[in-house]
């Protein structure tokens, strides 16, 4: 056993880039869940996003495209779950789980030319001087622009939620849609904006997966990433900053346990398997002793004669 | 997802059936893949196997299959489900079928069955492999002389037999023509998760691996070393010359087709009977996929020495003197290990470090 063999800045850096998908996903249904609504379509959402930006960039040669394609993949798909949960009124858990199903199949459908491809490579974006940092440059200055928006959006939407205007009407959509309702907000126009959010930075994490994390296309290659995502907000406390802190906990605890693999190290295998879960969930349910509470109207149909 | 496509599967076999009842003569073949046939390795080999059958037999057999089925309880019920469907002859193409595939054909004795990789034989069951480990021997051979960090990767699946001996075999040979090399070995516990692998391999090459084999069947490890640059990889159980000529060297081909047709044949014939097959590079049932100009002329050649040696049935690659990891002899000089000790190998040889999980 050797842990000298880890090299700190490269470990660094790979947690950035394996936390992304989980981030992005997670911070897309954190803004959905915050305007009352229950999506779980997440994985359905991220594997459409990820084969439709696969298509879009080998076709196109430019991963910017792809990405562009991914979102709107992502939202496109979420539309049908707003259709039938806001305008339909169906059950939102049935509709999510079946949205998971749909898109699952999809892609499947949508990739069967491009297994065996290779997608354009997404470029690094190029900081000059600052990433020559010793250290710091190798963990914040090597990244491709997506990583960067990932953490961007993090942050403005910390912001929308707790400083604006916007913020505060989709939380009051969220916490009680009767109320928000006879204030005179357009609650199912909120929440289906919301939705569509939702399903853009799904498909922009599944994207992420295909596009530059393995980078190719196979069947189910998710794997159950949506599923962390979905988890993840829970757990999170429905709030941008300990989202991130979950990703990069899990994304991190996923790089470093198979890092101690390779150095050797004397705990068994299956342990070391099973530590990002555990981990991730020990610290979220540890910081959420603080009582904060799902919103009011999670997962409840809103109509507006009730 | 697993619903849908049963779904699905079970309306194509439906209409299947409708055509198998105007041609009763046609011999229905099975296969059950672990991962989809687009894995571009393992699953993808046997399907060119399939293919293969479809096109030797033409109208006198029809295929089915069903791909990502996961080892275990489903796998019953997905060999059952083919049984029912009228199948004279089921493949089930990875390790965890196993047990499956016994359960399964004591209730249907009138099919037959061929599981691979396994070790356990019935009235109605087959088993059959092939020596990958004559493969290994030659990546180790290439893996030992290039390496420049003196650090081989191994993405290692499942702790069974077959992988074990892959890592020895590779690990004589790297270290009989570089005694300082190193083996880093991730168990990854699946045969086929595109992210794992390539998470896999990038952890490796983080750690200054700049050799990557790779027990697992998606090409992600191959993306990850081109990636990276200066890696070297081989392509496993399928050529991958997608990836080559560099970072893919070389690769071990499955070739499953003649197997298949000749099992197909003798169920038509009505000669089938079971047997327990492992054979190797000296039948074709591993291929040694071209080595591209990125390995140095010499190590090329010595390679194909190898291999040649192996085909001529002159080298074993399990050849003594060899010791087991724990300082206990297990070979001794010029002794060749026998079969059954390498079909239930569960120990590590001297020299690799780390412990075999359970």
């Amino acid at each position: 056993m050797d842990l000298s063999v880890i090299n700190p800045a490269l470990l660094l850096a790979s947690l950035m880039v394996a936390s992304t998908p989980i981030l992005l996903a997670a911070l897309g249904e954190l803004m959905v869940e915050r305007a009352g609504v229950l999506n779980l379509g997440v994985e359905g959402m991220m594997i459409t996003g990820a084969i439709c930006g696969f298509v879009i960039a080998v076709n196109t040669g430019s991963p910017g495209l792809g990405f562009l394609a991914a979102t709107l993949g992502g939202s496109a798909l979420s539309l049908i779950f707003a259709v039938l949960t806001q305008v339909a009124l169906a059950n939102q858990v049935a509709s999510g789980l079946a949205l998971t199903l749909f898109g699952l199949g999809l892609s499947s459908l949508m990739g069967q030319g491009y297994v065996g491809v290779k997608p354009p490579a997404t470029p690094e974006v190029n900081f000059g001087p600052l990433g020559d940092i010793p250290f710091f440059g190798a963990v914040f200055f090597s990244h491709d622009l997506v990583v960067y928006l990932g953490l961007a959006l993090t942050a403005a939407i910390w912001v929308m939620l707790k400083y604006t205007r916007a913020g505060l009407i989709l939380r009051g959509v969220g916490e009680n849609h009767d109320a928000a309702h006879a204030l005179g907000y357009k609650v199912v126009r909120v929440r289906i904006a919301a939705i569509a959010f939702g399903g853009a930075c799904a498909g922009l994490g599944g994207a992420y997966i295909s596009l530059v994390r393995v980078p190719q296309w196979t069947d189910g290659m998710t794997a159950g990433t949506g599923w962390i995502a979905l988890a993840l907000v829970v757990f999170a406390s429905w709030k941008a900053g300990r989202v991130l802190l979950g990703a990069w906990l899990f994304g991190g605890v996923t790089v470093l346990q198979l890092n101690l693999q390779a150095a050797g190290v004397a705990i068994p295998v299956e342990y070391l398997n099973m530590s990002p879960y555990l981990i991730t969930i020990l610290v979220l349910v540890i910081m959420s002793a603080d009582r904060t509470r799902a919103p009011g109207s999670l997962g409840r149909i809103f109509h507006a004669s009730d | 997802m697993k619903n849908l496509k049963t779904f699905i599967t079970a309306a194509a076999v439906a209409v299947g059936l409708a055509a198998n009842c105007a041609a009763a003569d046609t011999t229905k073949v099975g296969f059950i893949y672990v991962g989809p046939i687009g894995d571009g390795g393992w699953t993808y080999e046997h399907d060119k196997g399939r293919l293969a059958i479809e096109e030797h037999f033409g109208d006198a057999v029809e295929t089915v299959f069903q791909e990502s089925v996961s080892e275990g309880a489903d796998a019953e019920r997905a060999i059952t489900q083919m049984a029912l469907q009228g199948a004279d002859l089921i493949f089930t193409t990875s390790f965890g079928y196993m047990d499956p595939t016994i359960n399964v054909a004591a209730k249907f004795p009138d099919v037959k069955f061929e599981h691979a990789t396994g070790y356990k034989t019935a009235d109605n069951v087959s088993n059959y492999s092939a020596r990958f480990y004559e493969g290994r021997a030659v990546q180790g051979h290439i893996a030992g002389n290039m390496t420049e960090s003196n650090i081989v990767g191994y993405i290692a699946s499942y702790p069974i037999p077959e992988v074990i001996r892959g890592i020895n075999s590779a690990y004589l040979h790297a270290k009989a023509v570089n005694p300082d090399v190193e083996f880093r070995i991730i168990w990854v516990y699946t045969w086929f998760d595109p992210q794992k692998e390539a998470d896999a391999a990038n952890a490796l090459i983080d750690q200054g691996a700049d050799i990557i084999l790779q027990h697992t069947d998606s090409t992600a490890p191959q993306a990850a070393a081109q990636a990276a640059g200066d890696v070297v990889t081989f392509g496993q159980a399928s050529d991958m010359a997608e990836y080559g000529p560099f970072p893919r060297v070389s690769s071990i081909i499955d070739n499953w087709a003649p197997y298949y047709i000749e099992r197909t044949k003798a169920v038509i014939d009505g000669t089938w009977e079971t047997v327990a097959t492992w054979d190797g590079i000296d039948t074709g049932m591993v291929e040694i996929g071209e080595i591209t100009d990125a390995v140095p002329a010499e190590v090329k050649a010595e390679a194909l020495a190898m291999v040649e040696a192996m085909r001529a049935g002159e080298y074993h690659p399990f050849t003594g003197p060899i010791t087991k990891q724990d300082g206990t002899p297990w070979l001794a000089e010029g002794e060749v290990a026998d079969d059954g000790t390498l079909a239930g190998m569960d120990f590590y040889v001297e020299g690799l470090t780390g412990e075999i999980p359970n």
